[in-house]
């Protein structure tokens, strides 16, 4: 960080990064401020400041099955999510980095889904796995009502891991092959010539060596599927059918915006921002000093 | 590397192949659905072939769901997104790395630490703050002892309430930073005594040697703002005037069971939402990618 340093005109430097201070506290410091203030708090029915509650909204909310069922759901979906994604993207980098013929056209493709909004691409999943049109459908023609995200719960959360997990390939992708690519071509070289074999080498030495970034994406994945998941849920299932897809950012939107009650919204809020932090926390601390090979 | 392994190559050949259809098959069967006229869209299984009905379908939509607008809409907020960011980002960047003074390592901690903590998880407050920007200073204000009415300004419906939260984190202000490290320490002395001063420095040699990492963070400004959905979803009450282009989507699909969706119009506006991201994303693919993988580090 010293190693700069060149200029020394205080009053340049402050002007500079006043504008991002001044944006930075007021869409984040205060409102995460405001959030911590509102989970200690209760509005008053007639108007008036907030009176301290202490505790009192954290235990509404831990008293309440809907709010456990909402995070055992989240917990499924980050898990799957982040497990199916990281499976597939790896394996399909691991053998686009074997350069066969055409690969380059496959790393081209294989980052597109990147592009797609979420509520895009929950539209897109919707249809493809309507009970009534499109193709899952054909399933229920052969045996009717086999297939139903609309009505089963475990059907409606397996369709939004589907569309989170095919959203978040080309990103995963892109890390997982750059990971692949930097690793020293005599290596493996060295690898095949004491005769160990593609599947071996990818075994012993490429994934051993792209743990670190497996680690990195695997905190990436958790917390994306935590928080950037609204989308996706909100235009395939809104939470139903009977909360099985109540994932915890849409059950603040819900509390917060619908039901109007921001103490409870804020108390949810600080929950998942502890969350959130953890994960990023056990990167830092943890991922970022254990895993380290080479 | 010779080697033979033509089973393994065979093997590896087929499962890209199955994986480039899958990956690719929603833009597809958006494509199709879009282009079929309503009976053959509900038809199980839906032909895969292209119906001719496209261009009908794009136009009865864009009128139903107010693209023109919406569009321009989401053009307007993602380009300000993109240009807000990188002027914003590079600014900021250039002060932590090349000027001295003793705030500066809080001042990049302060900023740094936006990132772990995204939009989502603190929208009910942000979304408050929104809807009066000024009550930030009003509470210091008044914790102060100072009671000063201040007017109410407030950011629903207007195009700074769609942007400035998008701006307001430390991505790019990151990527500016990781690139400002790495350029060496003779360059801005160098630059020093040939007498240019801080800003020459920044306009005529930072700037254009940061050509390739401002297209990189432009690009994925301008996906990300695009692809925007609950901030958007909460800022914009006036439909009519503010609505962006992915509200719209909402709107095409009913919630409840009392209808059948229709589903070729649906896609059709799909295809117009995911149109400009997928094209930046296709057009730009290189820089995307070198953008992402430099955050990581």
């Amino acid at each position: 960080m010293d190693k700069h340093a060149t200029f020394s005109n205080t009053w340049l430097a402050t002007a500079l990064i006043i504008p991002q201070l001044l944006l930075v506290f007021v869409f984040f410091y205060w409102p995460t401020a405001e959030a911590v203030y509102w989970a200690f708090t209760l509005e008053q029915p007639f108007g008036g400041s907030n009176q301290w509650v202490g505790m009192q909204n954290f235990q509404t909310v831990f008293n309440d099955s809907k709010y456990w069922n909402s995070v055992i759901v989240s917990i499924i979906f980050a898990l799957a999510t982040t497990a199916l994604s990281l499976i597939i993207s790896l394996g399909l980098a691991l053998l686009v980095d074997r350069r066969l013929p055409g690969h380059q056209l496959f790393s081209f493709a294989y980052f597109i889904p990147y592009a797609m909004a979420a509520p895009a691409a929950g539209l897109a999943f919707r249809f493809i796995f309507a009970p009534s049109a499109g193709f899952m459908a054909a399933i229920n023609e052969w045996y009717p009502n086999l297939w139903n995200p609309a009505t089963n719960g475990s059907h409606a959360l397996l369709l939004i891991i589907l569309c989170q997990s095919w959203q978040s390939i080309g990103y995963n992708f892109v890390f997982f092959l750059a990971a692949l690519q930097s690793i020293p071509r005599t290596l493996t070289e060295a690898g095949a010539m004491d005769g160990a074999s593609v599947l071996r080498r990818m075994a012993d030495i490429q994934i051993p060596l792209v743990a670190p970034t497996l680690f990195f994406l695997i905190i990436i994945n958790l917390t994306d599927s935590f928080v950037n998941s609204f989308g996706i849920v909100d235009i395939t299932t809104h939470g139903g059918p009977a909360r099985a897809t109540d994932l915890m950012v849409y059950k603040i939107y819900f509390d917060g915006f619908k039901a109007q009650d921001y103490s409870l919204a804020a108390a949810e809020s600080i929950v998942l921002m502890l969350l959130v932090i953890a994960l990023t926390f056990f990167q830092f601390r943890f991922v970022e000093r254990r895993v380290h090979y080479n | 590397m010779i080697e033979r392994t033509p089973i393994l190559n065979l093997v590896s050949q087929a499962i890209l192949c199955i994986a480039f259809v899958a990956i690719l098959s929603p833009f597809y069967i958006v494509f199709a659905a879009a282009s079929h006229d309503f009976v053959t869209v509900n038809k199980v299984p839906m032909p895969l072939l292209p119906g001719g009905h496209l261009w009908e379908n794009l136009s009865e939509v864009w009128v139903k769901a107010n693209f023109g607008q919406a569009m321009r809409n989401s053009l307007i907020s993602a380009v300000a997104v993109t240009v807000g960011k990188i002027s914003l980002a590079s600014i900021s960047a250039f002060s932590i790395v090349f000027f001295n003074y003793r705030a500066r390592m809080l001042v990049f901690w302060l900023i740094f630490i936006t990132l772990m903590l995204p939009l989502e998880v603190r929208i009910v407050p942000t979304y408050a703050v929104a809807a009066n920007v000024l009550s930030p200073l009003k509470s210091m204000l008044s914790f102060l002892g100072l009671s000063i009415t201040l007017p109410e300004w407030n950011l629903l419906n207007t195009y700074p309430g769609l942007v400035l939260p998008l701006i307001a984190t430390a991505t790019g202000t990151f990527l500016y930073r990781q690139f400002f490290m790495t350029i060496p320490n003779e360059l801005a002395e160098a630059a020093k005594m040939d007498g240019a001063g801080p800003i020459r420095f920044f306009w005529q040699i930072l700037m254009p040697l940061s050509k390739s990492n401002m297209a990189a963070l432009a690009a994925i400004m301008f996906v990300y703002s695009w692809n925007q959905y609950l901030w958007p979803l909460l800022v914009v009450t006036d439909q009519q005037n503010y609505a962006t282009a992915t509200m719209q989507l909402q709107k095409l699909v009913p919630s409840g069971q009392a209808e059948p969706p229709v589903w070729n119009t649906a896609m059709a506006a799909n295809l117009i939402v995911l149109l400009p991201p997928a094209l930046v994303s296709i057009l730009l693919q290189r820089f995307i990618v070198r953008g992402l993988i430099s955050t990581e580090k």
